[in-house]
């Protein structure tokens, strides 16, 4: 289990914590726009690397803020945790 | 046969404390202290079980936890009865009762030994080869094989114990108290740090404490004695919490650790009660040092598996703690020096020792040279070839080795001997190490793999780090442990260490035998009957990989997880495939490092403690109206209230007329409830559901349908503006918590510009919903200052309002189809307002309803139920509710997914009506439904989602979603069943009142 250091609370344990995905993957301003193919892109195709992953997690048993990692797949180690809205601070 | 083998008396066991025990149904004799594997021992007894597949006699092998052989049931036939306990951890007390599993009539003469005589037609991978085919016979062949598998029984009735759980945050946590692992704690501690030190074992100090011989002195003292010094000093230490019996079982990332503490397990049953069994420690460390020590290896070679075969490190260590002798003409067969070691503990008390068989030619050794002034054969260069006897071992047959230890030459030698202990070197206990996702590295020098990157802030110090000899733990231990704990300097930097072992070694995987590897029966796992024949076809049949060997000849697959012979499958497979040991790795090590009971892994969490229910306010009320309770989410919610021995089909049809003829009243409490403010509500609401929400007027209430981005529904309910920013949105009762935290996700991560606030107030209102056509005339006694005019208070409406003093919110909103109010009130005055409605409603029948009551109305009026009528495939358009979506509106969540090209198609599953020709058939929810009957494969259209009998319609009705449904109205459909076919007509959801009459009735 991991601690996690949230942005808002501080250093809590994971099972405060829900993890919410592939983080920035913004949703199309204009859908209706879009082809089926160029929604399907949005709505399913995610990323599942060996690696550097960055992604959304929830502090949904605390504050209920989203927040951003960045979380190395292969041994869970979390190299940058940073708000949402925020480029990731590292590559 | 029962024969006193105790030798010597010991400091580790209480001689003046006798403890009577049974096994196998006759009584024993072992002292306090004494394991169940040691107290067998004293008795003689070395046959304590069968083995898995060929049930072959088998005997305790070690002394602790890596025991494959001697696994017993305790307790049989009690409630406390647990099966697969490993004897040699079995600490013994008055009353134990153990018995041997896998045998049948009995250990001493087993049914199932028949399969060793069959074990030519046994290979590798027999149950896969041979239950193939006929595919059909699978369900015959199942009954049987299901019956022969699996070791010992379960217990049939509830465990009486108490198990808990505890949390546990500390500077460093020490896993073994092993010399090394009592430095490390010495050292963590006086430095201030939070420390604690766990062993699985009753006792401190590892295999060091009981070391006595001359040939091993740490600071001119024997290295036992000065060990109990320390251990002694350790325990006075304040910020030092040692926990013995405690055994880790998992060494998770970040540090965390979850350990098992045995708190009575080795107490006379009566002294158990009201006590804690056993603890789960869920252990948080910022550093960890893992000294979990080294695993003694076996030898590989035909019939090693005999009764009184152990370990040599396992004689030893019966000898020195428990004063106890595995035999009374010991012989060895080793690689290295630890059988010397044992060998002269033996004759030290007098024990004899008739041989040591060395595979090694050449030995420099001082412990080589007291065994021989002892006039002790030692057979250099030899190795054993066979041993004899059934149930114990009474000879053996030794062979020289050829120089490349490949082959064994001349001729053969038999010896007579009642014990044989065997030592193939040392192997790290690295299990806890890869657990925590550690990296290892293979030493080639003698074989071993050891720890080599860390995943976390954690080392391995001692034997575990491959410091196999005491004088390389003494010497690396505190280098490792300044630098791990940054400090300068330890008690033990300057201690002196005498030793007199020699480190060669002679590392042959798989000894050679004068038969062909095909006569030969050398177990590398004991517990599950693998054998280095069985390794060797797996790779001849193809596989290469270990962990699929592992699997296909299930080696390390048994209780034990292969502690002893794992090594010895990699080195075969490599050999055999002319690898190189390092290449392959090591199966992967999975927790738990021994087995866990249920009971610790769910602590307190049983029976009314296994999850919370959330109750409403008028919980009290329902019970004493004797409502039956439904679990919806985690709520209690009141079922049906059954009246004079009614059913529940008797007691819904009464509640259902009762609404729709009077009046019903329905704790409507548990609906999810979010309060909406800001600015920009107005704009939230039209981005999250389908339809159009800028317009609803203040004071109006909306029924709202939510997708998901997929386009399918996700949940729904009314929400009622109660002022210009201010919304309260209702959910589903298992929807609530879901749904704010998607309407967060959105608000937090996509719309951050929306000045909008939402904030669960589901347990703080409670609702009370008041419907059918007297409901009018009970709220006007209810609430007499309200104004019920249709002009005032008209249909999707809401009102503030006061009852006595307490400030209420009454929607005019109906899931039944009924005029009917629901009031939203403060919880803790829910109570009284329940109890005034039903007060006010007693001239008119007023009748309490339950959820199934509330179902059955709501269908005849066709409105859905989202995760009943709906699964996570269902549009707006395949429910029929096109009305529901705003296509005039830019976007909402899902919009874009209405017109996917899969989501147009017709033949989508929709949802429609559904009745049975006989109009007194219900049908069963789930049941499917079909066209064609006589089609091969029958083709699958669609599931009836919902049926009911209704009592004011008096005939039964279903929704269900059928595959273009929308085009089916009037079409005759069939539903098959187990005994019968069931004909049915696809009709309009709406089954009563289409033209919504009753609202305003």
């Amino acid at each position: 289990m991991f601690i996690i250091n949230c942005p808002f609370c501080g250093e809590r344990e994971q099972s405060e914590f829900k993890a919410g995905g592939e983080a920035h993957i913004e949703r199309p301003k204009q859908p209706t726009e879009l082809s089926d193919d160029e929604w399907a892109e949005y709505l399913f195709m995610r990323k599942n690397i060996k690696g550097i992953q960055f992604e959304r997690w929830n502090h949904m048993h605390g504050c209920r803020k989203w927040f951003n990692m960045a979380r190395d797949t292969s041994n869970d180690e979390i190299k940058a945790i940073y708000k949402i809205g925020e480029k990731p601070p590292i590559k | 046969m029962s024969k006193n083998l105790r030798v010597k008396s010991s400091k580790f066991v209480d001689e003046t404390y006798r403890v009577s025990f049974k096994f196998n149904g006759s009584r024993y004799y072992g002292y306090k202290g004494d394991t169940l594997a040691s107290a067998l021992l004293a008795n003689n007894i070395h046959l304590v079980g069968r083995s898995f597949k060929y049930h072959r006699p088998r005997g305790i092998m070690t002394s602790g936890s890596e025991e494959p052989n001697a696994i017993v049931q305790l307790h049989n036939n009690s409630d406390r009865t647990e099966p697969n306990v490993r004897a040699t951890e079995v600490e013994i007390y008055e009353g134990l009762e153990a018995s041997s599993q896998n045998c049948w009539p009995s250990v001493n003469f087993d049914i199932g030994g028949i399969n060793n005589l069959l074990s030519p037609l046994l290979p590798a991978g027999f149950y896969y080869k041979t239950f193939m085919w006929p595919a059909s016979f699978w369900e015959k062949y199942e009954y049987f094989i299901r019956k022969s598998a699996g070791l010992g029984k379960s217990p049939t009735t509830p465990d009486p114990d108490i198990y808990e759980h505890e949390y546990i945050h500390c500077d460093v946590l020490i896993v073994g108290a092993g010399i090394s692992g009592i430095m490390a704690a010495k050292t963590a501690a006086k430095n201030g740090l939070k420390t604690i030190l766990v062993d699985e074992k009753p006792n401190l100090g590892g295999s060091t404490v009981y070391q006595s011989s001359e040939h091993f002195k740490i600071n001119n003292q024997n290295s036992g004695s000065w060990l109990e010094k320390e251990i002694n000093e350790i325990k006075k230490i304040d910020n030092l919490d040692i926990r013995i019996r405690t055994s880790v079982a998992a060494f998770h990332g970040y540090n965390f650790l979850l350990a098992r503490e045995n708190l009575t397990d080795h107490l006379p049953i009566e002294q158990r009660k009201n006590k804690t069994r056993q603890k789960l420690l869920k252990i948080r460390a910022k550093k960890v040092i893992t000294a979990t020590g080294s695993l003694e290896r076996p030898l590989i070679f035909d019939n090693n598996d005999r009764p009184g075969i152990l370990l040599s490190s396992a004689i030893k260590r019966y000898a020195d703690l428990f004063g106890v002798a595995c035999g009374e003409k010991n012989i060895f067969l080793t690689n290295n020096d630890s059988a010397y070691e044992t060998a002269i503990s033996l004759i030290q008390k007098g024990i004899k020792v008739e041989a040591i068989v060395d595979n090694r030619e050449e030995i420099e050794s001082k412990l080589l040279y007291e065994i021989e002034k002892n006039n002790v054969k030692v057979f250099k260069g030899f190795t054993i070839v066979n041993t004899h006897g059934y149930k114990k071992i009474n000879k053996v047959s030794l062979m020289k080795l050829s120089k490349d230890g490949q082959k064994v030459i001349g001729s053969k030698i038999d010896l007579s001997c009642d014990c044989l202990g065997v030592s193939g070197g040392w192997t790290p206990a690295v299990h806890l190490f890869t657990q925590s996702g550690g990296k290892l590295k293979f030493r080639e020098e003698d074989q071993v793999f050891i720890p080599s990157k860390y995943s976390s802030d954690q080392i391995s110090i001692g034997a575990c780090n491959g410091d196999l000899a005491l004088e390389d733990i003494i010497k690396n231990t505190p280098k490792y442990l300044k630098e791990f704990l940054n400090i300068k300097k330890t008690d033990y930097d300057n201690v002196e260490i005498f030793s007199s072992e020699n480190k060669s070694k002679r590392n042959i995987w798989l000894l050679p035998s004068d038969k062909i590897l095909g006569k030969t029966k050398s177990f590398v796992d004991y517990q599950n009957d693998a054998t280095a024949k069985d390794i060797k076809l797996a790779l001849r049949e193809g596989f290469r990989s270990i962990e699929h060997v592992k699997r296909y000849t299930t080696t390390g697959m048994g209780t034990d997880q292969g502690k002893l012979g794992n090594m010895h499958a990699l080195g075969i497979i490599s050999e055999t495939a002319g690898t190189k040991m390092g290449e392959h790795g090591t199966t992967t090590f999975r927790p738990p490092y021994t087995p866990l009971t249920f009971g610790t892994i769910v602590g307190r969490n049983v029976g009314e403690y296994f999850d919370i229910f959330r109750k409403t306010p008028m919980h009290e009320w329902h019970l004493k109206n004797k409502a039956e309770f439904e679990n919806v989410g985690q709520w209690k919610r009141a079922w049906y209230y059954p009246k004079n021995n009614e059913n529940m089909f008797e007691a819904v049809q009464r509640e259902s007329r009762a609404a729709r003829e009077s009046a019903g009243i329905l704790d409507a409490s548990t609906l999810g409830k979010i309060d909406i403010q800001g600015t920009d509500a107005s704009e939230f609401l039209n981005r999250v559901y389908t339809n159009a929400w800028s317009k609803l007027n203040v004071g109006k209430c909306r029924y709202g349908l939510m997708l998901n981005e997929d386009g399918m529904v996700y949940d729904d309910g009314v929400t009622t503006r109660l002022a210009e920013n201010h919304y309260i949105m209702t959910t589903t009762t298992g929807g609530a918590a879901n749904v704010l935290g998607k309407l967060e996700d959105y608000l937090q991560t996509e719309w951050p510009e929306l000045d909008v606030y939402l904030t669960s107030v589901t347990d703080h209102f409670a609702t009370i919903s008041v419907c059918g056509p007297n409901s009018k005339k009970i709220i006007s006694n209810v609430i007499p200052d309200l104004d019920l005019t249709d002009e005032n208070f008209p249909h999707m409406s809401f009102k503030n309002a006061k009852i006595g003093k307490i400030n209420c919110r009454v929607m005019r909103i109906s899931f039944t189809g009924e005029h009917s109010y629901e009031i939203n009130i403060q919880a803790n005055y829910a109570n009284s307002v329940w109890e005034k409605c039903m007060d006010e409603g007693k001239d008119f029948n007023i009748t309490p309803y339950g959820t199934e009551t509330m179902h059955l109305l709501r269908a005849e009026k066709g409105f859905i139920i989202v995760g009943q009528d709906t699964d996570a495939t269902m549009t707006p358009i395949d429910l029929q509710m096109d009305w529901i979506v705003g296509k005039k509106k830019y976007d909402f969540i899902g919009k874009r997914s209405l017109y996917r090209s899969d989501t147009i198609k017709d033949d989508r599953k929709q949802l429609v009506g559904l009745l049975t020709d006989n109009p007194n058939e219900i049908l069963e929810e789930g049941a499917q439904i079909v066209a064609d009957i006589n089609k091969s494969p029958i083709e699958m259209l669609g599931h009836v989602t919902s049926s009911y009998y209704s009592p004011n319609l008096k005939k039964s009705i279903a929704l269900g979603v059928v595959r273009g449904g929308k085009n089916m109205m009037g079409k005759k459909l069939i539903i098959p069943m187990e005994n019968k076919t069931i004909n049915v007509t696809v009709a309009d959801p709406v089954f009563l009142d289409k033209e919504n009459k009753r609202l305003n009735a």
